[in-house]
């Protein structure tokens, strides 16, 4: 249908709408005109991208000079491919009504791994694998020593690129991976230097959140990209811990010893080419006393990842003397790998700021902080210079160089923490050095300086207003969308006392007591009774879920599970859960049903739908509080507390709320699609807690369905599902949660979204 | 009765039957008994005859064997060796190997099926109606009820059965008693131990391997339970001693065989769900070492194993049984059951999928405006022609209402005759308001039944004579049905000899149905129920007349055609 939101002529590639879409056009529509950035939720299922991807095309197809760019960041890559998928079925309906495809092109950039068609390359396994072949295959002196002889191999792909591609651009249209490696195939071009070459000039960008947000990546992939740019962020509920991930470095005896190797190797090879064609070290000395400016035109293929520094903070400083010379670097980083040798080597864990670890470095070993600052750049030139053909096997060296710029650049929202153990088996000595981001705003400020307007938007962002806190911006539009719905169709029940009235909760008091769990198994095989399908199940942690497990295999209660369902369960070997996901999947689809048990802020939790008949119901046992004892977190509590009068408690129930909230909205996907809901634990039921859940779970969720014992809830449920198993008809929806053109151009109906969205 | 030329394998002294001591000889094709000091066999069981044999418990005072016959009788043997009770226990376990070998060679074919008759008879009583009316009194042989469509359907499908998964608790149904003195008891099925092979390839191997030949039934089981396999929160033992030891490993072999060569879905592919960062050393390498130390965590992987394998067990059975039911599978559907990996090999194949999944995964049912007629499913019918004439025999029974509706294969009988059977493509269709307008038509006070007076029936026959009456309308449809069968069909007329005799056959077999069965309760009728005796039967009378004279007329044209 063709609408017209706020005075914009919008192409929506189906035939009715959701009221909220179009509410969720009109918030979003805002914020682009304002050039601000915006904070908006809306349920999953209710057609979140396509409301996202239509308004923003239309906006750009019909203001040209105002918005040039969309990028759209997600965070996995099936999301990726929907995305995608959607924007071909948007042009598709352009093409349909105005006879011609809109003159925008839309491209994926994905990893070399998922991209390469090298008939060798492309068969490895591992992404690090992937990049370190084809960076052996493309690196600029290996193409200049293939010139000289010809049996050095290269990657015939990336020549007839270089060759030919650059001067070609994409005809419009929408290229998702298996799109690009056919056009790469068909022209005889490399797909991922295509891709890489395609976003700058491509009107509608498609990518994982890294190549944002880590500035690793970003300044060697995105550093192009026009600033007059929507940026959206889809799945944002996570984009805090992404952006401190992203800035974060773990060091432990391992990686010491790895980099120690690796010096060495390097070593070796600079006194080889010392003996042989010192010039080239001479050159490379020379190049370094200009500046860094000259090492920065390196050729695209010879940077993997480049300083993982923030743009802003670009050195345009020389390199220091000290390590200007190749021998005088090693040394250098030989000294500072002792060193960290030595900090790991302690009995009692130790947590200091960045300038005390500084101020330690430069009194024990002689180390200042401005060279340190270059060590990450400095290695890299060296490798070029060293023509290391496949690097991968430098990665732990590498690491250790990131963590010396990094420490030596931010001195405030970062901290070191040294354990000398972990904490759950204090007998094993076990080393790690923590030095950990605690502000995610700093790898989010330069994303928020540099574009347009950035909009954040998830299924679930309650409360809405910690974000912009915790992100440090100023979104010019904060708003909710609840789903309206035809019927019930999401049943969120709390279950707070088993039935022999014993209070549940995985409060650590009584996580561990028998009764607590044998009413969490009863509760389990009786809604497995009744649920048909698919059952999911949430523990707090994968410690929990294993001593559970063992506890009902003891009570018989997986014997009586088995009765009704196939039992499933998530380990911490992704391969081996994937493979029980499928038999999980093929248990439903043959009708004889499966129970999975899973963990919130597992990979399941954050990246599988449970779809229709696949989950039924969710349970999820216990409020899924982080693990509260570890330093790093209370250190990041503790800067919140200080920086921006977050208080402990709030963060923790404000990031517990969430992890719920994404894990029992896994199972609802859509208006058709109906699911139960229920937490498990009495403490769900205070306000605090409840308050923090999205609204349009809120909304459900009826104060006689707060405090329930089993039996009651499994009552409720029945009946409920009995309701639900009735024929659903669009005519049963129209008017209410699905409108034609006309329904939706009524008077009535506009006063009444108007009215239906919050705003913060 | 002996003779010479029969094999004595075993002779066994001091065997008491009926309170006579004597020998028990086992022999090559029978059991026989003989008294002490006589020369005559007293007792003396074909193995053929033998159904199956029983022994009395260890620990029992008495040392006893019985086998059982077809016939239900039985033979008890008491061994009453002067050496004490084992060497009695001894001499019977002697009998018993040699009998449990012995015996299933005996097993006849065609006892099977004749079980299986019987079993169908005593499970539906109206086939045993069937049987009785139109077997037992003699209106037709044994094997043409067997061959009759109606028995076909049945017996057709039980052999088709399809074959039931395996329940997911089978393990935790075994459930273990006390006997008193520290001891478990584990009852084993023949179904339990189906469903362990089934489910758990290793076992059976283990169980081919050792079982006849270096362990007993018994033993082998019991080392079963004793193992960590059975016991899932036992950690298994390097220790050799555990026959079961290798079966986990195995198993492990298996999943992770099977984990290599599927194609993860796209959706669930957690390895590959985020971008990697390049160039940085993955975690997860660290953590992997400290896997297997915990008992928890093995246990955990063995239910997911678990869970998987009764998945395939069941996966497998339907998916063979659906090869032969429907006879075309293809080549490269012939699943690798081997080692249980299903090989994807269409690698062309898969972006088509992983589209498709992502569109499936995108699409709104609800806001796109589609005809939903054309994704009606299509309806599958294994027999056309029930689902045109309507299901014949049970249904009629079940909806025995008030009055009585004449069979709906009398019905399409009735039909026949108006369109005098050459006209008529068969099957017919004919379309539904049509169908119950003729069926309303036929019943009692429908046009066609004038003379019924439906209220009045109702309440006027005693229930004994109404079930009577239905057993008569039942078997007399079953036979009419049969005869109209035998008509030559327009279009097909190739075996007209054949269906002669066969028509003629059944022509008799009406002919003595009515002499036999219909007469007899006419009679019984006039007796006891005078106004409405006639009345009752009219309907039947009239539709054998039917069949006769279409008989009779049809046996006309052959004669001039000759």
């Amino acid at each position: 249908m063709k609408l017209t939101v706020d005075g914009l002529l919008v192409y929506f590639p189906y035939d009715y709408i959701y009221p909220e879409q179009y509410a969720y056009m009109l918030e979003l529509k805002r914020a682009l005109d304002a050039k601000g950035h915006g904070l908006l939720e809306m349920p999953s299922g209710t057609g979140k991208t396509v409301s996202l991807l239509s308004l923003i095309v239309a906006y750009m197809i019909q203001n040209p000079h105002h918005v040039r760019k969309l990028i759209y960041c997600s965070r996995t890559i099936p999301e990726i491919e929907k995305v995608l998928e959607e924007l071909k079925n948007l042009f598709k309906y352009y093409e349909k009504s105005q006879g011609e495809k809109p003159n925008l092109t839309g491209v994926v950039l994905s990893s070399r791994k998922n991209m390469c068609i090298h008939p060798e390359v492309s068969q490895e396994r591992e992404g690090k694998l992937v990049d370190g072949k084809c960076h052996s295959l493309t690196a600029s002196y290996i193409r200049e020593r293939h010139e000289h002889d010809i049996s050095v191999p290269i990657c015939q792909f990336y020549e007839g690129f270089n060759t030919e591609g650059r001067e070609s651009m994409l005809p419009y249209g929408v290229y998702n991976v298996d799109d690009l490696k056919q056009y790469g195939a068909d022209r005889n071009w490399c797909p991922y230097f295509l891709s890489r070459f395609a976003i700058i000039h491509a009107e509608i960008v498609v990518y994982s959140y890294h190549y944002l947000l880590d500035p690793k990546i970003a300044e060697v992939v995105s550093k192009e990209l026009n600033k007059e740019a929507v940026v959206v962020f889809d799945e944002a509920h996570n984009i805090d811990n992404v952006c401190i991930d992203a800035l974060s470095v773990k060091i432990t005896r391992r990686t010491i010893d790895k980099s120690t190797q690796a010096l060495q190797s390097l070593e070796k090879s600079v006194a080889q080419m010392k003996a042989e064609d010192s010039t080239r070290l001479a050159a490379e000395y020379e190049a370094l006393v200009e500046g860094l400016r000259e090492a920065a035109q390196a050729r695209d293929t010879d940077t993997i990842l480049a300083n993982p520094v923030l743009p802003d903070e670009v050195l345009d400083e020389v390199v220091p003397g000290n390590i200007r010379n190749a021998e005088h670097f090693l040394g250098f980083l030989k000294r500072f790998i002792e060193y960290l040798k030595t900090r790991l080597r302690i009995q009692h864990v130790v947590q200091e700021s960045p300038a005390g670890f500084l101020k330690d470095v430069s009194t024990r070993v002689c180390i200042e902080r401005k060279p340190l600052r270059f060590c990450a750049t400095r290695l890299q030139s060296l490798l070029r210079t060293l023509q290391i053909s496949d690097p991968s096997h430098l990665a732990s060296l590498t690491l250790v160089t990131n963590l010396a710029t990094l420490v030596s650049t931010y001195t405030k929202g970062f901290v070191i923490i040294i354990e000398p153990f972990d904490d759950r088996t204090p007998t094993v000595s076990n080393p790690i050095l923590h030095f950990s981001c605690m502000d995610s705003s700093i790898a989010m400020r330069p994303v928020f300086a540099r574009f347009q307007s950035v909009i954040i938007t998830s299924g679930t962002l309650s409360p809405l207003d910690m974000y912009p806190k915790i992100l440090d911006f100023h979104p010019v539009v904060v708003s909710s969308f609840t789903m309206t719905l035809a019927r019930p169709c999401l049943l969120p029940m709390i279950v707070s006392k088993g039935s022999d009235q014993v209070a549940i909760s995985s409060k650590y008091e009584t996580r561990e007591d028998v009764a607590v769990i044998r009413n969490y198994g009863q509760l389990l095989v009786e809604i497995s009774a009744c649920v048909p399908d698919g059952v999911v199940c949430f523990f707090t942690s994968y410690l929990y879920l294993e001593s559970v497990v063992g506890a009902w295999y003891d009570q018989g209660v997986v014997a009586s599970l088995q009765r009704h369902k196939l039992l499933f369960i998530e380990t911490q070997d992704s391969a081996e859960t994937s493979f029980a996901l499928i038999n999980y999947i093929k248990a439903c689809e043959s009708g004889r049903g499966a129970v999975l048990l899973s963990v919130a802020r597992g990979k399941v939790s954050e990246g599988v739908d449970f779809d229709h008949h696949l989950g039924r119901a969710v349970l999820m046992f216990g409020i899924p509080y982080v693990f509260t004892q570890s330093r790093i977190l209370k250190a990041r509590l503790e800067y919140l507390r200080d920086q921006f009068q977050i208080r402990e408690n709030d963060f923790l129930t404000f990031d517990a709320m969430r992890h719920a909230a994404q894990c029992v909205g896994r199972v609802l996907r859509g208006k058709t699609d109906y699911g139960v809901m229920i937490f498990a634990d009495k403490r769900f039921s205070r306000a605090d807690k409840r308050t923090k859940l999205p609204r349009w779970i809120q909304e459900h969720l009826k104060d006689s369905l707060t405090n329930l014992s089993t039996e009651e809830a499994v009552q409720i449920c029945k009946r409920w599902l009995r309701q639900m198993a009735q024929p659903f008809t669009r005519e049963d929806q129209l008017g209410v949660s699905l409108l034609t053109l006309q329904q939706l151009q009524s008077k009535e109906q506009q006063e009444k979204i108007q009215r239906a969205v919050v705003q913060q | 009765m002996t003779t010479s030329s029969e094999d004595v394998l075993l002779s066994v002294n001091h065997v008491r039957y009926k309170k006579g001591d004597g020998t028990l000889y086992v022999m090559n094709q029978r059991l026989a008994w003989m008294l002490e000091n006589r020369d005559t066999v007293a007792v003396s069981h074909k193995y053929a005859d033998i159904k199956t044999q029983k022994i009395s418990p260890a620990g029992k005072p008495k040392v006893q064997l019985q086998v059982v016959l077809h016939d239900g009788t039985c033979s008890t043997f008491h061994f009453v060796n002067s050496a004490g009770a084992e060497a009695q226990a001894k001499d019977r376990d002697r009998v018993k190997m040699l009998l449990q070998n012995l015996l299933p060679k005996f097993k006849r074919q065609i006892d099977g099926e004749l079980e299986m008759k019987s079993r169908l008879l005593s499970l539906h009583p109206i086939l045993k109606h069937l049987y009785e009316d139109l077997v037992i009194s003699k209106v037709i042989n044994s094997e043409e009820y067997w061959n009759t469509p109606t028995l076909k359907h049945y017996t057709e499908s039980t052999n088709l059965k399809q074959e039931a998964g395996v329940s997911g608790a089978f393990l935790a149904d075994i459930q273990p008693q006390t006997d008193g003195c520290n001891g478990l008891k584990y009852n084993l099925t023949q179904d339990i131990i189906d469903a362990i092979f089934k489910t758990y390839p290793a076992v059976r191997k283990k169980h081919v391997d050792y079982v006849p030949n270096k362990m007993t039934e018994a033993e082998f089981w019991t080392k079963f339970f004793q193992s960590h396999y059975f016991h899932r929160d036992r950690i298994a033992s390097s220790s050799s001693k555990d026959l079961f030891g290798e079966c986990a490993k195995m198993d492990d072999q298996a999943i992770a065989s099977a984990m290599k060569h599927t194609t993860l879905d796209l959706t669930v592919d957690l390895p590959h769900f985020t971008e990697p960062v390049p160039l940085l050393p993955d975690e997860e390498y660290t953590e992997k070492e400290k896997d297997s130390n915990s008992i928890h965590r093995s246990m955990i992987k063995r239910f997911n194993q678990h869970s998987i394998m009764v998945l395939k067990a069941s996966h497998k059975n339907s998916s063979s049984s659906n090869n032969k039911s429907t006879n075309n599978n293809k080549a490269e559907n012939g699943v690798k059951e081997a080692n249980g990996i299903d090989k994807r090999s269409m690698d062309e194949s898969e972006p088509v999928d992983k589209k498709r999944r992502i569109l499936e995964k995108i699409k709104y049912e609800d806001l796109d405006d589609e005809n939903d007629t054309n994704r009606a499913p299509e309806l599958k019918l294994s027999k056309v022609e029930r689902y045109l004439l309507g299901p014949s025999s049970q249904v009629t029974q079940s909806t025995s209402s008030s009055n009585n509706p004449p069979p709906l294969s009398a019905l399409s009988s009735i039909c026949q005759a108006w369109s005098n059977g050459q006209q008529c493509l068969r099957p017919f269709r004919v379309s539904a308001a049509a169908a119950v307008g003729a069926l309303g038509e036929l019943s009692p006070g429908g046009a066609l039944m004038r003379q019924h007076h439906a209220a009045s029936m109702a309440q006027l026959i005693p229930s004994d004579i109404k079930l009577e009456l239905h057993r008569i309308y039942y078997s007399g449809g079953e036979l009419l049905r049969e005869l109209w069968r035998c008509f030559p069909q327009p279009g097909a007329g190739a075996d007209t000899e054949d269906h002669a005799a066969k028509a003629e056959k059944f022509y008799e077999a009406l002919l003595r149905f009515r002499n036999v069965k219909l007469r007899p309760f006419e009679e019984k009728m006039l007796r006891d129920l005078t106004p409405l005796a006639t009345s009752l039967t009219r309907h039947m009378n009239q539709m054998i007349d039917a069949a006769c004279s279409k008989y009779a007329l049809w046996q006309q044209r052959q004669a001039k055609l000759r």
